[in-house]
């Protein structure tokens, strides 16, 4: 009994790990620059898409593309915030007005990114195999790959945590998180870091995408689900708040692992009904303010 | 002179209104199969984006629902196609899907603009996940089979909704509840204020709208011989009639409808043939329209008439 229950958190932790990932990258951009990314999951499944690729022409190590397909999508990230958002930005008259049209827009980046990657690579399953052998801990083996995610996601997380916290560029990302107006008139270049947040949200994206394509086959019409689970533990966690999202991909994954475990076929409706209830109940999240 | 452009202006667009619905009412009699087939499915996107227009272009509310209304009277049909006659189907549809939409609007019409576009996208996937499941557990099946209409009774049933919405949507927007709606859309908080009664009135539009959407799904349903919940209630059904709108533009009522017809011609013409470009020029249009015309087309049409008027009055 014990070790099943073992068994389940542990998996639910391994799933987090990726999940918190996921929603630290939405939570940047949809907390501070206020884009409700729907696109998001298509950056997972570039980054993904490009990992498997460089392993399955050229053999490169998959931990090696972190340094590739992380920055490819930081750029294309930057690229667009300071083309298609800010100029959405600067002609919207309300926020409220920016978050309508902004969440359109990218409806329209999903049908791009996703059928350009349709048209390159189809609509088959691909996948590798990486590191795919059993590791055995306290009598439970895990897939050792599995291990490796979770290790890249919680140094990726901490990493970034420390950015936030402790550097001058991540104060400036925290203020404008605060108060977008406000930051702009304490002399933070605006325009720069929020095209930097929703840059380094697609950083996150394309990482996650990449540890993703270690554990699980890829496809090409993957990244609405991870857009949806992103969404909900964005909400869960907190609009805003990036240790909010580390914690509520734990508690998300750890939540799925039992359904999964109950009836697998009910994992997404529960991640709705949670979704559900909590806007209903606390739409600010546990760490919201 | 200028009265009498006046008259002719004043007849002109109910005049040719009803020379486009007798045109409509008629094509069966001398339109190929394939071009009433083809016509019965532009109809059904143009009744999914004015009904979607109906609610969400005064208030600004985007909604993500119409797959699930959609959805639900595509099940409707699955479910009652063959114990009721079929019109008596089509209106259970519509009435379902008015009751869930009351559900709906009740719980979550106190929501945020955006929590609403999520929470309605949220619906979809909920409804689809568990239809899914208590298909697969508890009658082991996955999909159902549905009785075939014949073509034409499926163009006149469409056409019929088509036709009772547009009225709807037209006396709702000349009432005083069109513009409360509207006073809802620009502020809220003022339109409580002033006296208008903000939730129920948003929770009656929105289910009034969701009965279009119910009903053509249960007429459309009968066009395909076998649904599953992947096929009822795919997203795509909520994506486009907001995109169809917005190309349209949400201004006026005819925007929605030119949206929608030129959309869905386009998907007729291209979706067989080069599935991906089709999606991909879709997502480019949308980008496109947002950054660059605001209004729509018909933003389009009327800055360019504005355009002609100026140059008029500047050479007299």
């Amino acid at each position: 009994m014990l070790v099943a229950i073992l068994n389940i958190v542990i998996f639910g932790l391994l799933m987090g790990g990726i999940y918190a990932l996921i929603a630290m990258g939405l939570n940047l951009q949809y907390g501070v620059a206020r884009v409700l990314n729907i696109s998001h999951g298509e950056f997972i499944m570039l980054g993904a898409f490009i990992t498997w690729f460089l392993y399955a022409a050229f053999g490169v190590n998959p931990l090696i593309s972190l340094a590739i397909a992380g920055p490819l999508m930081f750029i294309i990230g930057f690229i667009l915030h300071r083309t298609l958002f800010t100029r959405l930005r600067t002609l919207s008259p309300t926020t409220g007005a920016y978050e309508g049209s902004s969440l359109l827009a990218t409806f329209g980046l999903l049908f791009i990114i996703q059928n350009i990657a349709l048209a390159i690579w189809g609509g088959d399953m691909r996948g590798y195999s990486y590191l795919n052998f059993g590791v055995n801990l306290w009598q439970v083996v895990f897939p050792a790959n599995r291990l490796v995610a979770l290790a890249f996601a919680v140094i990726l997380s901490l990493a970034f945590y420390v950015f936030l916290a402790r550097t001058r560029l991540g104060k400036a990302i925290r203020a404008a998180a605060q108060d977008t107006d406000a930051a702009g008139l304490m002399g933070v270049n605006i325009n720069l870091v929020l095209a930097l947040c929703f840059g380094l949200g697609a950083l996150m994206a394309g990482f996650a995408g990449l540890l993703l394509s270690m554990i699980y086959p890829i496809y090409t019409t993957m990244g609405l689900q991870y857009t949806v689970i992103a969404v909900v533990v964005v909400v869960l966690g907190g609009l805003g708040s990036i240790p909010g999202s580390f914690i509520g991909g734990f508690i998300l994954g750890i939540i799925g692992s039992i359904v999964t475990t109950w009836q697998p076929a009910l994992a997404i409706a529960a991640y709705y009904v949670l979704f559900m209830l909590l806007l209903l109940v606390r739409p600010k999240g546990i760490l919201g303010r | 002179m200028n009265s009498t452009t006046a008259t002719y202006k004043r007849l002109l667009v109910p005049g040719l209104f009803f020379l486009i619905l007798i045109l409509l009412a008629t094509f069966p009699v001398y339109g190929s199969s394939y071009n009433v087939v083809l016509l019965a499915a532009i109809l059904m996107y143009v009744v999914l984006t004015v009904s979607w227009t109906m609610f969400s272009g005064p208030t600004g509310y985007i909604s993500l629902a119409p797959a699930a209304f959609f959805g639900v009277g595509i099940y409707t049909a699955a479910v009652l196609g063959k114990m009721l006659p079929l019109l008596a189907v089509v209106v259970t549809g519509g009435l379902i899907s008015f009751i869930l939409a009351l559900i709906v609007g009740t719980i979550t019409l106190r929501l945020r603009g955006i929590y609403f576009a999520i929470f309605t996208f949220g619906l979809v996937v909920l409804i689809k996940e568990l239809l899914l499941f208590y298909e697969i557990v508890v009658t082991g099946t996955r999909g159902r089979f549905i009785a075939l209409v014949d073509n034409t009774t499926i163009y006149y049933v469409t056409f019929g909704i088509f036709v009772a919405l547009m009225l709807t949507a037209y006396f709702i927007r000349r009432s005083k509840h069109g513009l409360a709606l509207q006073s809802i859309g620009e502020n809220e908080e003022a339109a409580a204020h002033i006296g208008v009664n903000v939730t129920l009135l948003k929770v009656l539009i929105f289910a009034i709208s969701a009965i279009f959407m119910g009903a053509t799904g249960a007429i459309m349903a009968t066009r395909w011989t076998y649904v599953d919940p992947y096929v009822a209630f795919n997203p795509l059904f909520s994506f486009l009639p907001v995109l169809m709108a917005i190309f349209g533009g949400l201004g006026q009522l005819y925007g929605p409808v030119i949206g929608a017809a030129i959309f869905a011609y386009l998907e007729e013409l291209l979706l067989t043939k080069f599935p991906y470009y089709y999606m991909l020029a879709f997502g480019i249009i949308l980008v496109v329209v947002i950054l660059y015309l605001p209004g729509g087309l018909v933003g389009l049409i009327q800055r360019w008439r504005k355009g002609g008027l100026a140059k008029q009055s500047a050479n007299t």
